[in-house]
């Protein structure tokens, strides 16, 4: 059965004139309120309270959620090699199908493997952060807060494993990249 | 001599109407974002200059428009499809040329009129300026060789015929009271003083008939609520198959219609270029106090006073359009067929008895 849906209208709401009138006034309260804004803006007062609901992209920009999911990048262990042990784990789950590794040996037999190449097509890429999900070894994060990575060509959208590793601050603690397998950090859990 | 007063008031009433629509672009854009909470366009410069919260936006419009392929319709005809924006344009206009500006001034022993043409059927004049730009809307429909910029332009037509009669049946009230079509003259009337201290204005005069008449005359303008001809969102309408330049003129005199109604209202009902208790010789406030000013003054003060009012009129126009939605079609026919015209002729009815009943 069809809902019928009345609106009770009566001489009041029919004559249009003291419903326009109201709304008008609702508009009008917006725009002298924002106008006042802004001009107490141009003489420095009320910084405080915005005169627009909107921000200025380039100069102004929103702060980002915490949890939003931005740029990606590979995070390190503490002598600056990625954390990533090339377990193919984020190849594997991205629905996108936009990272490409190809794993090499790693020195140290507790590691194993590592990441020869880590290319992430950003062009693809959904930012569903999967990936991040997946890594056993929390070597890939969407935190950097970077929005803007466009580019004009297709391949300029690719990052490889160098630019998502310079993404990552390099480690305080400065370990000779010659240190013994025994003195890399053991893997233990990866930590939050 | 007297041409050159008569050349320099064409050139002041037209630079101010233009003046005026490129303001009302500019409005259009930043009232709207200040009523919905944004800032509005604010990134074109010129040059590195300032960006003037906005102001150069129209003049890249401007370039943008003129660079712009002029496209027509190869099945459509050339000559009406050139034509129709122009006259639209046109026709716009030329209203403006009985419109009062300001009063009669002696200055220096010339006599400047703030009013291009003094017709006395200046009223009528107005009324038949805008009926006769209805052609430029309806062949720009016709002309297109599409059907749809044809029921657009259809729609136009039936919009501004029907609104144009409860115009004119309004304004009749006005006629009544003042006794004259003469626009100058109406507004001369406008002066007066009720009981020495209320101006009588004509809203004071005609309340209903100010409400119905804006209305209408916010329909002439073809613009939101009333914007069905041209449905810029959806709907599509008469100027569909412009482009370019040819397009930016049916917008002007949309601006230009605006700005219109705006000083109709002004003139008719607000007491058009009327300070209140300002005549020709200064200020003469009901409490008795007098303060001269010599004519100079006046006139500025009167002109600027039309100009504000026409100001805020445009204001009132485009608070309305960017604050209520459109009307169907069918309800536009009713609005205007079952209520406004029978309160129009309502209103002349009361206005005649009460005439009748006062003078006896
Ligand atoms: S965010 Fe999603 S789509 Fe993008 S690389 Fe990770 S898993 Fe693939
Ligand atoms: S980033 Fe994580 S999930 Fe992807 S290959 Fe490296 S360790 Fe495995």
């Amino acid at each position: 059965m069809a809902i019928k849906k009345v609106v009770e209208t009566g001489l009041w709401e029919r004559s249009y004139v003291p419903e326009i009138i109201r709304g008008m006034a609702l508009t009008a309260g917006h725009f002298f309120r924002n106008m006042a804004l802004h001009t107490a803006h141009v003489f420095g007062l009320a910084k405080d309270r915005r005169g627009s609901a909107t921000y200025q992209f380039p100069e102004e920009r929103r702060p980002l959620a915490p949890r939003l999911r931005t740029l990606h990048r590979l995070t390190r262990r503490e002598d600056g090699s990625p954390r990533c042990v090339a377990c193919m784990m984020c190849e594997t789950v991205c629905p996108a199908r936009c990272i490409y590794i190809v794993a090499g040996e790693h020195p140290n037999p507790q590691i194993e493997k590592y990441p020869v190449r880590f290319d992430i097509d950003l062009g693809l890429c959904v930012m569903c952060g999967y990936c991040v999900e997946a890594c056993p070894e929390d070597a890939i994060r969407m935190d950097t807060g970077i929005v803007e990575f466009s580019s004009y060509t297709r391949e300029g959208m690719i990052y490889d494993l160098k630019k998502l590793l310079s993404l990552s601050p390099t480690p305080k603690r400065s370990v000779p990249a010659s240190a013994r397998p025994e003195d890399l950090p053991q893997l233990t859990e990866p930590q939050a | 001599m007297n041409y050159l007063i008569a050349f320099l008031i064409v050139g002041f009433v037209f630079s101010a109407v233009m003046t005026f629509m490129y303001l009302l672009l500019w409005m259009e854009r930043k009232q709207s974002a200040v009523m919905q909470d944004r800032i509005g366009a604010n990134r074109a410069t010129f040059f590195g200059l300032p960006t003037m919260m906005g102001l150069w936006h129209n003049i890249a419009d401007g370039i943008k428009l003129i660079t712009k392929e002029d496209f027509i319709p190869p099945l459509g005809n050339r000559f009406l499809h050139t034509i129709s924006p122009m006259i639209a344009l046109f026709f716009a206009l030329i209203s403006f040329a009985v419109i009062p500006f300001g009063g009669v001034y002696s200055l220096w022993g010339y006599t400047v009129s703030f009013q291009i043409l003094h017709l006395n059927v200046g009223l009528l004049y107005v009324f038949a300026v805008m009926s006769m730009g209805i052609y430029g809307f309806v062949l720009s429909g016709w002309a297109s060789a599409n059907n749809y910029a044809l029921l657009g332009g259809m729609r136009a037509s039936g919009q501004m015929i029907s609104y144009e009669i409860t115009m004119g049946a309004t304004v009749i009230g006005l006629l009544m009271i003042y006794g004259t079509l003469d626009l100058q003259q109406i507004n001369v009337a406008q002066g007066e003083l009720w009981g020495g201290w209320l101006p009588l204005w004509g809203v004071l005069l005609q309340p209903l008939g100010f409400i119905l008449f804006f209305t209408a005359a916010m329909a002439e303008t073809k613009r939101v609520p009333f914007d069905i001809p041209e449905g810029e969102s959806e709907i599509v309408g008469y100027f569909m198959e412009y482009s370019g330049m040819k397009f930016a003129m049916f917008w002007q005199s949309d601006f230009i219609e605006t700005i219109l109604a705006a000083s109709l209202v002004t003139t008719l009902f607000f007491g058009g270029w009327q300070v209140p208790f300002l005549t020709a010789d200064g200020f003469h406030f009901p409490w008795g106090s007098v303060w001269n000013l010599p004519t100079l003054v006046v006139m500025v003060l009167q002109v600027g006073a039309f100009l504000g009012k026409v100001f805020f009129f445009c204001f009132l126009l485009m608070l309305i359009r960017w604050t209520l939605p459109r009307f169907r079609w069918d309800q536009l026919m009713k609005l205007g067929w079952t209520i406004m015209l029978p309160l129009s002729i309502i209103n002349i009815l009361v206005t005649g008895l009460v005439l009748v009943l006062l003078k006896g």
